[in-house]
């Protein structure tokens, strides 16, 4: 796509496409950035006023222990995107080429496949993912490959679908008759006929695996400290709950604007083409 | 009846919402009347807004289209001015019968309650009063068991039956206006002949007002009183029937009448050639294959046939007769059960795993459905480049001068290389798609139905280029269609499927005069002739079976249908091939002597 | 045909049906070899993690034999499948009770959350579907659309920690953590429910919701929706007599969907506001690793899920005349 598309397309966008795409532009930047733009070290306890309000040193004030929030969060929001983004990266490829695999595999590999996926997206995500970290603990490494396990059945279902529907099709067909490998129909036939659809299907999945991952943190199964991510940050800071400090209330908004923000853009980004 | 016209259009146009944003006319200045109990109708190509004029009577835009000018139907108007809206009587006053009954039919409600239900709604009598006149209505539709039809469910029906019931729908409310939208398109030419005489009798019968939307010339001159040819949103003449086909004045109507009559490019058949592609005693099907050999879903049985080098050879027969199948089975695209195909001599593999490269080359395949048969993803320099670099191992500037060549001899400019192929329009798409199955060089290309998503003018130009190229290259044709003017301008030798059953063969000229076999003879007798009263005549009333006979895969697949079967002969024991003196081979236990009479 | 398919009809489903109970007994076995896999097998030695890094050999050993660790893992799973199906999933290593007494203490609570919850968000999920579906593209459909879109993507943990901080913090109306007595009056049993179910409910609201209108929009553009418009039939006619028959089966796949992540939402729920269910149950489990409770809870999850999506699919079977008559 050339700049003068892109300007274009981003016009084109609804008002709540304009917004998602700043959030999700914004939260890019940051998780690029967030551990060199922070104020002060994350670790470092900086305020002897624990659960401190807004201040010019402090903008989004002190944590329980008197850390500062903001150098916290910039470092905080980098392990929920990055980490979400790895996680979504090996379960979108992972699911697809699955999925492309049993479409242009044989009849047995594809049964098997799709078995096995469907038995794995009988188990319930989170009931998954909590299992496998009893399992295996929560080493960052870890943890990212447990997430992203947990969402390769639905994108392979997702992806599956989409490729069966492109094998019926006569370009495909005519690709089959004239002797191509499969290697080649899945890649150069199929694949780039799937990218939009999977498109949407990958942010969702990318909003499903924040949550998870926030969602683990927050129950204490997640990153375990000194990191810690967004989710591990409202865990912590719960006790300042009762007089609404920002340091539980900054962390939760910024995962809900990075959600929130990501569906909004693919929503408008896909309208009127993925229900 | 009063003086005005009954229905009355002035200064129709409609707008709506274009890719861009911006708004486009898509109707334009469109003006005409129809006399009460008469019927008009609109004919033209896809995308001549046919079918957006006749919904714009009903007050309805499809996509939130903005229909202005003057629109009168008996006394509603489409502002309401006249004493009541268009819109206000949809289903009422003015009822409509959607091209595809299959689709236009709730899956999930019996049919009868979608029959009376326009009754209902506008309280026009009880529903008692509605289920009685609508068994009626079946049984002047020609509808099997007309008390009990209606319990059944949409998927339970035949198409041909639907169109029947939804034409009974139509008519439920007696409305002072039926628009027919192409309602018998979908439909095999066989069933359309019952059809279309089913709604002759009940518009006759009711006096019913219609306009009756189509794209095909011949069905409309046995439909109409007057005819309306549109093209691109606008009239291009409006004239009564047999006059208009006698003295069409616009140079666009000529050009319609010109294309509904296929020209056979008087190719000579050539002497009997080397065979090249020789199919012997094929079976398929699809799904499991039981102990007998027999697969689940049998498609094909025992069919053979041979074309020669640089011959044209056309399978006929309509939907399920398993014509596609046969491309399929000979491209390796799906396994025989039984039976060879032999190229050249050579025995081909069943699938195309097992067959050489070389041989995969000779044998190319064109779908029916450009739309689908070109990578979207791709740029058609990439779609023929594909194929040359595959077959011919040609790069860079050879493979580029050579798209550039394929490209010229289907007829269209070198830049075409550029452009994706969802740039291009059908019949572009159409041409690149043989230009594909040209880049191998093949022997021959097996032809699945590749006119008939076309429209009437461009379906001529296709035709005319594959007969050229088939005169500069040498290429032979397996050519399937379920048109027999189509397969008759193109191809040397025509083969009949019945049910995957060849119950006929032989050169084209054979199919000029009878003797036939039966289902040929009723394929022929329903393809409907230009000229008004082609449909009323004695020799196209729908035949009726002589003899009632159940259907069996051993004995004759035409049985149930066959107006000539004898009992004690045809359901004891399978038909005998017999040659006629004009070289047809004829699949019947009728002789050459009953056949022809 | 039309005479024989009235008998026909219910065999045809009967036997469809049987086909997915077949199907879903399958699935949860193997569903039950994955969990036992992950977890009974693949962590290492439970004994070594027991008796911590300063037992000896001998004494490992001696439990292992104990705990039967030293038997193939097919015999083990056999045993443990065996134990499930009987009701009695063994003994708790970290509460030293039975398994099943803890769970049947639980589970009751989790299934009167779930139950409520759902009893709250199904009508409202039906509201917002239909609503947007019939304004489609228009100002409404458009505000719905932003709404669940923000509300589907907000973890729990927020929406609870600001439902505390609004109702238990700032207004001081509700308890902020949840403490049934025995024998509750209505109000007693309403106030502390109302916070967790309507947490639980944000979510499943929007996402049925959205689910709800997709499954009606799919329906709205087939050729029969237009048919009955050009035949006179109003809107309202439309959605409830044309529309919600086809659509069925969709709308109960969602509810079933959207029902059993309402069970994934109870585990962040249940901790937060402290609350006796299963799903707090399990998060303690893994945090303890206490593997024999946490395979019976994942196992009753999962149970539960297949169940709701039999259900479903015996419901869409049902309303399906094409499905029923085969």
């Amino acid at each position: 796509m050339t700049g003068g598309n892109l300007i274009r397309a981003v016009r084109a966008l609804p008002w709540s496409g304009k917004i998602g795409l700043a959030l999700v532009a914004f939260w890019i930047v940051i998780a690029l950035t967030g551990r060199f733009i922070a104020p002060h070290s994350p670790g470092a306890f900086v305020s002897y006023e624990v659960f401190a309000g807004s201040s010019g040193k402090f903008w989004f004030g002190s944590d329980f222990l008197g850390r500062d929030v903001l150098s916290r969060l910039l470092v905080g929001a980098q392990f929920t995107v990055g980490l979400s983004a790895i996680a979504v990266t090996i379960a979108v490829t992972l699911g697809t080429g699955l999925a492309l695999t049993a479409a242009v595999g044989p009849r047995w590999l594809d049964e098997l496949l799709s078995r096995a996926m469907d038995t794995l997206i009988s188990i319930p995500s989170k009931i998954f993912a909590l299992v496998l970290v009893a399992a295996f603990g929560s080493s960052i490494v870890l943890l990212t490959l447990i997430v992203s396990i947990t969402y390769v059945p639905g994108n392979f279902r997702i992806a599956r679908s989409l490729a069966v529907g492109l094998t019926k099709l006569d370009y495909v067909e005519v690709a089959r008759a004239r002797g191509e490998g499969r290697f080649h129909i899945a890649l150069v036939e199929m694949l780039p006929n799937m990218i939009r659809p999977l498109f949407a299907d990958i942010g969702l999945r990318f909003v499903f695996i924040v949550l998870l991952l926030s969602g683990l943190s927050f129950l204490g199964l997640g990153l375990q400290p000194p990191d810690a991510d967004l989710g591990s940050l409202v865990r912590e800071n719960v006790s300042g709950l009762g007089e609404g400090a920002l340091a539980i209330l900054m962390p939760a908004t910024a995962i809900a604007s990075l959600t929130v923000g990501v569906n909004l853009l693919i929503d408008a980004a896909t309208q009127g083409k993925v229900k | 009846m009063s003086l005005s016209p009954h229905v009355e259009v002035r200064n129709l146009a409609v707008t709506v919402r274009g890719p861009d944003g911006q708004p486009l006319r898509i109707i334009d200045d469109v003006s005409f009347d129809v006399a009460r109990g008469e019927v008009l109708a609109l004919i033209g190509e896809s995308g001549s807004g046919k079918t957006t004029i006749a919904l714009s009577l009903m007050g309805y835009g499809r996509g939130g289209a903005a229909i202005s000018g003057l629109i009168r139907v008996g006394d509603a108007t489409l502002d309401g001015a006249g004493g009541a809206s268009l819109a206000a009587q949809r289903g009422r006053r003015i009822t409509y019968v959607a091209q595809s009954a299959a689709a236009a039919f709730n899956p999930s409600r019996r049919v009868i309650d979608q029959v009376i239900e326009p009754a209902l709604i506008h309280r026009t009598e009880s529903a008692q009063a509605a289920r009685a006149r609508a068994i009626d209505l079946f049984r002047a539709l020609g509808l099997p068991g007309p008390e009990t039809i209606g319990s059944r469910y949409p998927h339970e029906l035949s198409g041909g039956q639907l169109q029947r019931l939804m034409a009974a729908m139509a008519l439920i409310t007696q409305p002072d206006l039926v628009i027919f939208d192409e309602p018998t398109t979908a439909l095999d030419v066989t069933t359309q002949v019952g059809v279309l005489q089913a709604f002759r009798r009940v518009v006759r019968q009711q006096g019913a007002t219609g306009v009756y939307v189509s794209h095909d010339l011949a069905v409309v001159a046995q439909m109409a009183d007057q005819i309306l040819v549109l093209n691109r949103g606008r009239v291009r003449e409006q004239n009564r029937v047999a006059a208009l086909l006698e003295a069409p004045a616009d140079d666009y109507t000529q050009l319609l009448i010109a294309a509904a009559h296929p020209v056979v490019k008087a190719q000579p058949i050539p002497a009997k050639p080397e065979p090249l592609l020789e199919i012997a005693g094929i079976s398929a099907g699809y799904g499991p294959i039981d102990r007998a050999g027999r697969p689940a879903y049998p498609v094909l049985s025992d069919v053979s046939l041979t074309i020669g080098r640089g011959a044209a050879v056309g399978v006929i027969g309509e939907s399920g007769s398993g014509k596609s199948t046969v491309a399929r089975v000979v491209a390796g695209l799906l396994a025989p059960v039984a039976g060879t195909i032999s190229l050249a001599g050579e025995t081909l593999a069943p699938t195309v795993s097992g067959r050489t490269r070389e041989q995969l080359r000779r044998v190319q395949i064109v779908f029916q459905n450009a739309d689908v048969a070109l990578n979207p993803a791709h740029s058609v320099g990439d779609i023929l480049g594909r194929v040359l670099r595959f077959y011919h191992d040609m790069h860079g500037a050879d493979a580029q001068r050579r798209v550039a060549e394929l490209l010229d001899l289907i007829r269209l400019p070198a830049t075409v290389a550029e452009r994706r192929c969802d740039e291009l329009s059908g019949g572009q798409k159409q041409r690149v798609n043989l230009a594909r199955a040209l880049a191998a060089d093949p022997d021959i290309i097996l032809c699945d139905e590749v006119t008939s998503a076309l429209d009437t003018v461009v379906r001529g130009a296709i035709l005319d280029l594959l007969a050229d190229l088939r005169r500069d290259l040498g290429v032979a044709y397996l050519f399937i269609s379920h048109d027999i003017a189509t397969v008759k301008a193109l191809c040397d030798e025509i083969v009949v499927l019945y049910k995957g059953t060849r119950v006929e063969s032989g050169r084209r000229d054979g199919y000029d005069t009878p003797p036939f076999h039966p289902y040929t003879d009723l394929l022929i007798g329903s393809v409907p002739e230009l000229r008004p009263g082609w449909l009323a005549d004695e020799s196209v009333q729908a035949a009726a079976p002589l003899a009632h006979l159940a259907e069996s895969p051993d004995l004759c697949r035409f049985l149930p249908r066959c107006p000539v079967a004898m009992a004690g002969r045809c359901d004891v024991a399978p038909p005998p091939l017999r040659e006629m003196s004009a070289g047809n081979m004829v699949l019947c236990h009728r002789t050459e002597a009953e056949l022809v009479g | 045909m039309s005479a024989a398919s009235t008998p026909s009809l219910w065999r045809g489903a009967g036997r469809l049906i049987g086909k997915r109970i077949g199907l879903a007994l399958v699935t949860l076995l193997l569903v039950s070899a994955v969990i036992f896999t992950i977890s009974g097998l693949l962590p290492g030695d439970a004994a070594q993690e027991v008796l911590g890094q300063g037992a000896t050999p001998e004494q490992v050993a001696a439990l292992r034999h104990e705990m039967g660790l030293d038997r193939p893992a097919p015999v083990r799973y056999a045993e443990w499948l065996g134990s499930i199906v009987a009701g009695d999933p063994g003994q708790s290593l970290v509460a030293n009770k039975p398994v099943a007494d803890i769970i049947s203490e639980r589970l009751p609570n989790t299934l009167t959350l779930a139950a409520l919850a759902a009893l709250v968000s199904v009508p409202f999920a039906f509201l917002i579907g239909i609503a947007s579906a019939v304004s489609r593209g228009r100002k409404l459909d458009r505000g719905i659309n932003v709404l669940t879109l923000s509300m589907v993507a907000l973890p729990e943990f927020l929406v609870a920690t600001i439902a505390v901080l609004i109702f238990a913090v700032e207004l001081l109306w509700l308890p902020s953590i949840t403490i049934v007595p025995k024998d509750p009056t209505f109000a007693q049993f309403a106030r502390a429910y109302a916070m967790p179910v309507m947490v639980l409910a944000v979510g499943v609201v929007a996402q049925l919701g959205r689910m709800i209108r997709a499954a009606i929009i799919a329906e709205l553009d087939r050729p029969y929706v237009e048919m009955a418009r050009l035949k006179g039939v109003g809107p309202q006619r439309l959605v409830f007599r044309h529309v919600l028959p086809n659509a069925i089966g969709p709308i109960v796949n969602a509810m079933a969907l959207s029902l059993s992540n309402l069970f994934g939402g109870a585990i962040i729920v249940e901790t937060i506001f402290n609350y006796p269910g299963l799903a707090s149950l399990m998060v303690n489990a893994v945090t303890s690793r206490d593997m024999p409770l946490l395979q019976a809870c994942a196992m009753i999850f999962c149970a539960t899920y297949l169940l709701l999506v039999l259900i479903a699919d015996t419901v869409a079977i049902l309303a399906n005349p094409r499905l029923r008559q085969v």
